[in-house]
């Protein structure tokens, strides 16, 4: 009996034993998962706002020089500098302005259609994450990443009054369409509680990964407006008004083509596997584009041309923006293709046919190009891709139809407030002395000796 | 003196240089220029605009000889220049008054 008790005794004490024990080391490992777990996060921080302050200055790059040296070379010889000013002088203006009130009145709660004031003079935005947007990255990175997108939106509207808007209404204009058009637009496609924000619960679930709408549906539309209220260059279509310098538009498109993917791999806002899906899309939709515009010309035309192939491109990668964090690797070949096709009809069949001078073919790129974009997202946006709404399915491909028209209200809501907020600035700037064009003399002469006092090729200097 | 006044295809100008240094012409002018006679230009398209390109580039060389060498130097630019394609361009011929060099003002053919 003694015996059974002590063995009893023992079978208690060997099975106590390391209950015991890790009662007594229990406070220690606690310390050491806590750490751990701090670890972890910091090493994902890291990652993620490595990759997303590399995409914030890819995104810079793409207005400059990308887009200066795309427009520059399109224009004549002596609207260089002043077309390359206009994306220029914008890395400078939206900066400011941002840094006031544009981060706030976008990306602050407010209601369903502008942010409200919390963040004026970035009060607040710091190296702490707003784990609404985005939770790994400081709130900084956001800010200034979203920044950049700012400064490209107007740069891109540039290419349709280039070479005859006067440069004190183009800064006027500017600062007006990025606070009536561009801040309202971001926050109801990204903001939290915004109007068309599908991922955080808007009323119309529009899904725009990376701009469609906000970026290229807005500038494309007001670039038509901007067309048609300042009227044909002085000559068109009668003189001849070649490209000055595709070499530098070349070249600007393949810095466009580099830049985008910080544009939309960067949109993921973190350095993850859906990164990497937006970055390949991207990649595929300006290569199947390119090939569409230059198959296009070369049946249409006879030869296929370089401006051809970086036009498509420009327009594939228009086109991929908003479905890229959505789609698989086929449809955004498959996109890519279509808009280099459709936009290669818009600015040769469309353009002659109504004969209205959209410049650099602002409107037959990003807003022909946007719109085809944001409804074909509908179409190919799959859950497999990015399980944003936990589950459901996304586009028509996930067996969600109703997705296309949702898509299309978005484009509408964009196009609708591009296009009567353009005219009512640009209403305001004729006020301005001298108005929104520049005089006949001051025109033929070049913007850049009436409006900047320069040449751009001094060859005898 | 005779002034010649040439417009060549701008790709023949090495072989026209060749030719006339062969023969111990040295001294000439030329400057890149646009024009066309009866050759027809080309078709440019930029986003479907279409321009018809009919100034082409070509080079106007000048050149002044003393007038017992013309026949000389007129058939080795002629031949140095032909491709036989219409857009060989065309020689013009000038009588020249006077010549000065103004390094040391000599006058006439000495200062050729």
């Amino acid at each position: 009996m003694p015996r059974l008790f002590l063995s009893w005794l023992f079978i208690l004490a060997v099975v106590s034993l390391p209950v015991s024990l890790a009662a007594q080391t229990n406070p220690d490992v606690e310390k050491r998962l806590v750490a751990l777990d701090a670890a972890t996060k910091a090493a994902q921080s890291a990652g993620d706002n490595a990759w997303m302050l590399v995409s914030s200055a890819l995104v810079l790059m793409m207005t400059g020089p990308g887009l200066a040296l795309f427009y520059g070379g399109l224009v004549r010889r002596k609207n260089v500098l002043g077309t390359m000013m206009h994306s220029f002088v914008l890395m400078a203006l939206v900066t400011v302005l941002w840094a006031i009130f544009g981060y706030s009145l976008a990306f602050g709660e407010g209601n369903a259609f502008f942010g409200d004031l919390r963040y004026l003079f970035l009060e607040g935005v710091g190296s702490a994450p707003n784990a609404v947007y985005a939770a790994t990255i400081p709130q900084q990175t956001f800010m200034i990443y979203q920044l950049m997108f700012a400064i490209i939106t107007p740069a891109l509207i540039s290419g349709a009054f280039a070479e005859r808007m006067r440069f004190s209404a183009m800064l006027l204009f500017s600062s007006l369409w990025l606070v009536v058009v561009y801040l309202p637009m971001a926050h109801m496609v990204w903001g939290k509680g915004g109007l068309l924000n599908g991922p955080l619960g808007g009323a119309i679930p529009c899904f725009d990964f990376a701009g469609g709408t906000v970026v290229h549906i807005t500038s494309g539309v007001s670039a038509l407006v901007c067309a048609l209220y300042l009227g044909k260059r002085e000559g068109y279509p009668r003189e001849p008004m070649r490209p000055h310098n595709l070499v530098l538009s070349a070249i600007g498109a393949c810095l466009l083509w580099v830049g985008w993917f910080g544009f939309n791999a960067g949109s993921a806002l973190n350095s993850s596997g859906l990164a990497t899906s937006a970055f390949v899309a991207t990649h595929f939709g300006a290569a199947a584009a390119t090939l569409g515009w230059l198959a296009g010309e070369w049946i249409h035309n006879g030869k296929p041309s370089m401006l051809g192939g970086i036009s498509g491109c420009v327009a594939g990668l228009v086109a991929i923006t908003p479905a890229s964090g959505f789609v698989k690797p086929f449809p955004a070949l498959l996109i890519g293709l279509l808009a280099g096709l459709f936009c290669f009809f818009m600015v040769t069949w469309v353009k002659g046919k109504f004969r209205y001078d959209d410049s650099l073919d602002a409107f037959g790129v990003h807003g022909a190009g946007g719109t085809l974009g944001a409804i074909l997202t509908g179409v190919f946006a799959t859950k497999e891709i990015n399980d944003v709404l936990s589950g459901k399915g996304l586009g028509l491909v996930d067996g969600n139809a109703i997705q296309i028209w949702n898509q299309t209200l978005g484009v509408l809501i964009a196009a609708g407030l591009g296009a009567a907020g353009t005219y009512l600035i640009l209403k305001i700037c004729d006020k301005l002395p001298g108005g929104v064009r520049v005089s006949k003399d001051e025109e033929i002469q070049g913007l850049d000796l009436s409006m900047h006092g320069e040449e751009g090729y001094n060859f005898e200097a | 003196m005779k002034k010649l006044e040439a417009i060549i295809q701008p790709h023949k100008l090495e072989e026209v240089k060749e030719a006339l240094k062969g023969i111990g012409v040295d001294g000439m002018t030329i400057a890149e220029v646009r024009g066309h006679g009866r050759q027809k230009g080309h078709k440019e398209i930029y986003r479907g605009m279409e321009y018809q390109v009919d100034l082409l580039p070509k080079i106007k060389l000048e050149l002044v000889i003393p007038d017992a060498r013309l026949d000389e130097v007129l058939t080795v630019l002629t031949n140095s220049a032909r491709t036989g394609k219409i857009g060989d361009g065309k020689i013009f011929v000038f009588d020249v008054l006077d010549a000065i060099r103004i390094r040391n003002g000599d006058r006439g053919e000495s200062a050729l």
